[in-house]
This record gives C-alpha cells, structure tokens and sequence, in this order.
C-alpha cells in the first residue's frame, strides 16, 4: 500500500506492506540509516524517531500508523533547537563510544528536555531508562543532558 | 603489481600529490610508492589534508582517535587538521605487531603494539616535508618545525601541501627523532577530544549494518536450535506468501537455512514462516544445570593440570595445620557479549570477479582468508572494507569468522551477481553461541593466628576458549589454556603456599573471549578471597592486600592504584548508610583498582551509589578516552553480574531478546570518578582492565553491608536485589 507521511519536514509517500515496522521503512526504503536496529521488541531504544514531536520506538510502530503523521529523525535534529543544544553537549562530552545507540539516546534527551528543560536526575533516569548503552556511556549521557539544559537556558 | 613512485603519484590522481609514508616489515621506513611492502600509516594530499590510516577497527574504544594522535603529535598538526581511514586488509602491512603475520583488534593492544610505530610514522613524514621545504627554500631544515600544519622558520613560512610532492620524492629517514615527552602537546592532553563524536551524534556515521548497496539481497538464517543441529528438511511454502521474500536454501554445512529477502523486514518475516525440521541425532542436548553439576564435580577432583607447578599437597598441609581456613566455591555462568549492533557484514561482487566484504572487521585477516577459501578467489581478489563497528566485547572476532563465513557461504550459493547482507537479529544474536564460558572456582585459604596466609589451593574449571582453535598455539601451552587461569598463579600478589590448578570440562556450546576474558572471573574470585581473608585476619581490605604487594614492578604499581583509589573513594569514611567494598587488578598490562560505594540491603534492594576507580595504563595517550573505556568497562562488568545469564534446556538456548538478558539501564550505576596514574612506562590497554575489578568490588561492598557473600552469578539469582 502507500503510504504518505512528512518525513524530517518533507512529503513522502512509501510503498511498504501494512504491518511493516516504521524502522525498516526508515532504513531500507528511505535510506535514513541514523536510526538504528538494534533489538526490535522496544526495549533497546536505538530505533527512536519522534512522531507528531514525541519519541517512540520505530521498531514497533506500524507504517500505516504514521500516515499523515510528522516523522522526525536523527538526521534532521541539527535543525531543531533543542537537538541542535542536545547535540553540541554531546560533542562537548564526548558521550560517543561505539555509537550506535546514540541517536535514540538524543531522540529520547530531545524528547526529554521539550517536554522538561530542567530535568533532575531522577527525571533523567526515569525517562531515559528504555534506551541501552551496551558501551555504558550512561555516566556522560546524564551529564550532558544536565548541560544540554544550560545551553538551552542561556 | 609494482608501481614506480612516479606512476603511483600519477595514479593518485588528478594531479594530487599524496605521500604515504610508512615502515617496511624489516622495520626501514619507506616513502612515496604503493609497492606492495610499503607500510602506509601516513597520507598528505597536495591540499595539505593529512589522514591517518589506522589499521585498527573503531568499537568505540578509541583508535581512530589514538592512532591520530599520535600522527598529529609528531607532525605539528592541531587534532582538527588530522583526518583518519581505516586500513585495508593486508596482513603483511597492517599487523598487529603483537599478534605475527595477522591484521586484528584484541587484547586491549591498539595503542600498546602501534605506539611505537605511528610515532615513527608521523616523526617520518615531518622530517621529509621539512626536508622539502629547506631544500626549496635553500634553508638548514634544523631551523624549520610544523605549527599547526605550517612549515615555519628561518624567516620562511609555506602550508605543508606546498612540500608534499618534493617529500614524496625523498628518501624516507631511517631513524627520525620523535618529539620527547616534555614538548607534548597532544598525547596525555585531557582536552583532546574523540575525532567520531559528531558523525555519531547526527546520524551520519556508516556502520556495516547502514551499508545498501544497489540490487543487495538480505539474507537471514535460521540456524539450528542446539549446537551439533543438522538440517533435515525444509518447507518454505509460507515464506513464498511474504512479499519480497526470493528463496530459501539449505547452507553447505547442513546448520541452517539461508532465507534470502529484498528488504530485512520481508527476510525476518520469510523466516518466521519456514518450518525447519532439524536432525538432532548429534546436536548437544545438555542443560546449563548439567554443565553446573559437571564443573562443580571437577572442582572437587584432582586438576588435570597444575597450572602453578607447584605441589598441591605440600600446599593442603599448610592449610589443614592453619589457625583458620577458609573455603568458597564460585560459579560464574554463559555470558552472551550483545553488541548494540546486531552482526551482519555485506560481500559485493566486483567488476573483476573478486569481492569486497564490507564489515566491522575486528581481526579482517580471518574473514580475508575465509572468504578467498570459500569463494575461491586469491587473497588479492578479496577486499576488506573495514566500517565502524557497533560495538563488539570480542564478539566481532572468531577463530572461525564464523558469521563472515555464513555470509561467504550465502553469497556462494546465489549466481554471485548480486551482493548479499547477511543479519542477524538480536534474538540470533542471543541464542547462537560463542558465549563467556561457564566456570568454577573452588578456593581454600589458610591464615596463621596473626591472619597471614600460609597456603591458597585454587582449583578451577570450564570449557577452554583457545582449544582447538588456530590460537591454540598461541594460548596453549602444557595443555593449560591461559586464557583459563590469568589472573590467577600470575597474580602480583606475594601470596605463600599458592596452588592453581585447572581441569577443563567437554565442550557445551560455542566459547569465545568475552570483554577481559579470563579476568572475567579470576579477578572475582581472586578479590572476593583477598576481602575473605582480610576480614578474617581482622584486617582493613585496603592495608591487608598492600601487605602482599612488594617486592616487585607489578606489586608497586597495582599498590599504587589501590591506593589512590581508596584515597579518592573516601576509603573507610563513608557516609552512614553507605557501605564500601574495594578490589584490585591487573590485566592486558594494566592496573585498575575500583572501590565500590552502595546503599541499601540485598533484601530491599542495593542502590550503586559510586564506583571509584584509579587505572594505571602506562603513558595515557588519550586521558578522555582512558575515562571512557574505564566507565565502560565497570558498567559492562557490573551489568551482567546484576542480573544476566544465558542458561541452555536441552541444549537450547533459553533467552531471546534483551527484556530477559536486560542490559545495565542509566540508573544502575549513579556516578562513577576514573582516576589516571602519572606513568613514563610504555602504554597499556585500556578496553578490557575496567572490567575485572567492577564485580568483586561490588561483591565486596554487598559483604559489608549485609555480611551476604556472592559466589554465584547472576547476583539477583543468590537474593540479591537491586533497586
């Protein structure tokens, strides 16, 4: 079936099966590989996009769900102010490891600080508790969501 | 093919002048030619742009931005004016200078084996672009330096690009002077920031699992359930109803059928409909409770080796005639490694009948070989296209390449014009072996009426990693794998009266080295003895483990990192309702000392408060990255020993997915301070020693604050909770 969506601020309309995961749309059909597989039963958080602004996971959300929807991912963040100040402490902190999980950790911190720019740490837990870092990055992911917050604030 | 320096910089294209510096395998420096012994570390494109060719694969630990450090250091450059590519695969060229002939990341080694010779690399390149630069100024090159990629000088000042082709043309220097420590800017400087922070905060960093080539086939395989499983027969009649699904073909080694797809999602699909029948005749069917009862038996028999060459009688009598003895008896379960990113690697066909295998290539000499063998092509008709690799704690490297074979395998059986990606899944990745092997500790201690130990009878017992194995020679030696036992009889310990000794148990499942390998569980039994014994004897666990640290280099410096550990811990002060444990461990080179702080009690739930950890690495190239491979390595250590196993029924593997082989979540661990010692000593790994002491230091902590002590993992199935 197709399928038209706003995807990172552009019209798109996709030809997948109904019941496809939006994450395989994402990656295969549309070619955005920022988001990333990594367990496929939602409890990982590598595969978080933003829909209509909320994150949710894209590997258990259906394709036909996000019709007529705005699709946000890793790739656009740079634009947005939130993802952009997200991104900067990120880099400042060189949170990165391998990598791979990082762009669902910012999709759930960008989610995080529009919804609470002054998160505490029990916010910060609380809400970033779905998205696993196998390299343990945590220790610099809370700090850079704290300074995240002071860029934001400034 | 031979190409003269000339032709090469004409073949370098487009006018460009590239010099690609490097060291011969005898050890000389060369310049300026692609010959095939020519040993590239170094390219300066006439525009100026340097790169660094590391011959080490990015997991996350940080040679992409070691290895160009140490460039940028000796040629003057500021660390964005340095660019990195990973090598091609070329075991001749790009060695691991630690492992012979063989291109590979292991052993926390990167830095350790390429110091030396990045260095070198980067002192070459400097000397000949000044060379250049004096020449054509008619200048004394003592006069001249690089700052910040500017030749400058004797009143003269040009971009290295303008020296790049009249370098080229040079002989490289036999010996260039590299930079002494105190004129450092780079190395050892905390400020140094990584060099992929940003292509993996925005979405632009490739991955193997990114690659999409046009016309690529997935292929996903559905293996048999139990290691020794054979193919019966198939029936892929509702695969054919999943749009995108093309066929299903039974491997060459009879372990699985290749289900190929046009997209994953339609492979993973494909696959669920197949209906397998498996031939289980051969297939191990044994328990994880079987495998338990096998190595406690052997704990409890004489060891087939002694692995201290020591007399383990002489050692039980000094024990049975002590003032106190203490015994314990560990177990440490399968452990699977879960990258983030699931395995899976792509082989495309090229326009002159080789292939090009793109991959997290952790040791790319294996694949290499692999694939020339199955697709029977000569080696130089086999490329190894090294990507970013998300994430590996040793799962990325096999003796076997076994899933660079399956993919081999899969892409043998097509008409080969298409190329193929092999994926795994996360439940594949769970369920289809080479785990942590399960081992036993059995452990009697015994102490004088002053509480100093008289004699430690260590036995030990599990399935062998390198047995078998092409490594086997390597890690084997009178028939004691050490792979079993480091940390163990080698300990810097000064400890009377010590027996190791090792019985291996019949292989279960597949077995591979799993972050820190043998320290994964040596140094927890190791250190939860040491904290035993110290609190038998009355003693602080700090100043009783200092009491068998001297008379040594190793002693010395493991007492350092014990010491500055429980300096910045706030050792025996901590605040009321906190209780601290401590351990301390060497391993790849490397002294880490973790002490532990925590809340709570094992019935209610353990709140890890702090992990403070002091490492010794040698030099600290990148202290950031130090940091982070420290606060990594404790996490990945206490996150399995809170609640993960992998337990087999009947040989099958009995988790899926990670909500029931749960990672370490960001509230587990509240903070954690990484602590670097001074060192001129040659640097060290960094990858691995963060782990060892995370667990019993933990462990220890649970002791003091409950009196409970954990010989068995998971913790949270001895009755432990973790809030």
């Amino acid at each position: 079936m197709a399928i038209s969506l706003k995807l990172n601020g552009e019209t798109t309309t996709v030809e997948a099966e109904p019941g496809t995961p939006l994450l395989w749309v994402i990656r295969d059909e549309l070619k955005l590989t920022g988001t990333k597989f990594g367990c496929g039963v939602a409890s990982c958080g590598a595969c978080t996009v933003h829909v209509d602004g909320e994150p949710v996971r894209s590997c258990q959300t259906y394709v036909e769900d996000v019709e007529g929807t705005e699709v946000t991912t890793i790739e656009a963040m740079e634009g947005t102010k939130v993802g952009a100040a997200v991104q900067q402490a990120w880099v400042e902190m060189d949170v990165v490891q391998c990598g791979y999980c990082q762009s669902g950790q910012i999709m759930s911190a960008v989610g995080l600080l529009t919804e609470n720019p002054k998160p505490s740490v029990e916010d910060i837990h609380d809400y970033m508790y779905g998205n696993a870092c196998r390299c343990a990055t945590y220790q610099r992911i809370r700090t850079a969501i704290q300074r995240a917050s002071e860029i934001l604030e400034a | 093919m031979t190409l003269s320096r000339r032709n090469f910089l004409a073949a370098s294209g487009a006018g460009a002048a590239v010099l690609v510096l490097g060291i011969r395998p005898n050890g000389a420096l060369a310049a300026g030619n692609a010959d095939a012994a020519l040993n590239p570390f170094v390219k300066v494109t006439s525009g100026g742009q340097v790169t660094a060719v590391v011959k080490h694969f990015e997991k996350g630990q940080g040679p992409a931005t070691g290895l160009s450090t140490l460039i940028a250091e000796e040629m003057g450059l500021r660390m964005d004016q340095i660019a990195y590519e990973f090598a091609p695969s070329n075991p001749e060229v790009y060695n691991n200078l630690f492992f012979g002939p063989f291109q590979g990341t292991g052993g926390s080694t990167a830095m350790a084996n390429s110091f030396m010779q990045y260095r070198q690399a980067g002192a070459a390149a400097r000397e000949m672009l000044i060379k250049a630069a004096a020449d054509a100024w008619g200048v004394d090159a003592n006069d001249l330096k690089i700052v910040e990629g500017v030749i400058t000088g004797a009143g003269q000042s040009g971009p290295i690009g303008d020296f790049v082709a009249a370098a080229a043309e040079l002989d490289a220097p036999s010996e260039p002077a590299l930079t002494p420590p105190s004129e450092w800017r780079l190395i050892g400087n905390p400020d140094v920031r990584r060099l992929d922070s940003k292509i993996k905060t925005n979405g632009q960093a490739m991955f193997a699992m990114d690659v999409h080539l046009p016309n690529q086939m997935i292929a996903v395989v559905a293996r048999a359930p139990q290691m020794g499983g054979k193919v019966a027969s198939f029936d892929d009649s509702g695969s054919a109803e999943v749009k995108g699904f093309i066929r299903a073909a039974t491997l060459p080694t009879q372990t699985g059928v290749v289900v190929y797809a046009e997209n994953t999602w339609a492979a993973f699909q494909a696959r669920d409909a197949l209906s397998v029948e498996w031939d289980v005749s051969e297939a191990e069917t044994r328990s994880s409770d079987e495998i338990k009862a096998e190595i406690m038996a052997a704990l409890d028999a004489p060891p087939t080796y002694n692995v201290s060459k020591s007399d383990q009688a002489a050692t039980r009598a000094l024990i049975d005639g002590a003032e106190t003895v203490l015994e314990k008896t560990f177990y440490f379960p399968l452990l699977a490694h879960a990258p983030m990113e699931p395995l899976n690697c792509t082989v495309e066909p090229n326009e002159d009948g080789g292939v090009t295998l793109h991959d997290g290539a952790q040791m790319p000499t294996g694949p290499h070989m692999a694939l020339s063998q199955i697709l029977e092509l000569p080696m130089e008709k086999v490329r190894v296209n090294t990507m970013l690799a998300g994430g590996s704690f040793g799962r990325r490297a096999t003796p076997e390449a076994d899933y660079q074979v399956e993919a081999g395998l899969a892409f043998a059986m097509t008409d080969r014009t298409r190329p193929v990606k092999l994926v795994w899944s996360r439940e594949d990745d769970l369920r289809s072996g080479y785990f942590r092997p399960a081992f036993g500790h059995k452990i009697r201690v015994g102490l004088d009426a002053d509480g100093k130990i008289v004699g430690w009878d260590h036995q030990i017992a599990g399935q062998s990693i390198m047995k078998g194995t092409a490594f086997e020679s390597f890690a084997v030696q009178d028939g004691v794998d050490s792979s079993s036992t480091e940390g163990t009889n080698d300990t810097d310990y000064q400890i009377p009266g010590m027996f190791v000794g090792l019985t291996d148990t019949p292989k279960a499942t597949s077995v591979l080295w799993w972050r820190s390998v043998g320290h994964t569980h040596t140094a927890y039994a190791m250190e939860v003895m040491m904290d035993m014994a110290a609190k038998a004897a009355g003693a602080d666990p700090v100043e009783y483990r200092l009491g068998y640290l001297t008379g040594s280099e190793g002693a010395d410096r493991k007492a350092a990192v014990l010491r500055l550990a429980a300096e910045k811990a706030g050792w025996g002060s901590a605040p009321s309702g906190r209780y601290q444990g401590v351990a301390v461990h060497k391993s790849f080179g490397s002294f880490v000392a973790e002490v532990a702080e925590i809340s709570g009690n094992p019935e209610d739930g353990i709140v890890i408060e702090k992990i403070t950890c002091a490492v010794d690495c040698g030099i600290p190239v990148n202290p950031d990255v130090i940091k982070a491979q420290m606060e990594g390595g404790i996490g990945y250590g206490i996150g399995h020993v809170m609640r993960d196993q992998i337990t087999l029924a009947g040989g099958e593997v009995e988790q899926y997915n990670f909500p029931d082989y749960e990672p370490l979540r960001i509230s587990d661990i509240r903070a954690i301070d990484v602590h670097i010692v001074k060192s001129e000593a040659a640097p060290t790994g960094v990858g691995e020693p963060g782990t060892p002491p995370s667990a019993p230091a933990l462990a220890n902590a649970i002791e003091a604050a409950s009196g409970v002590i954990v010989g068995s993992h998971p913790m949270s199935e001895e009755g432990v909770q973790f809030a």
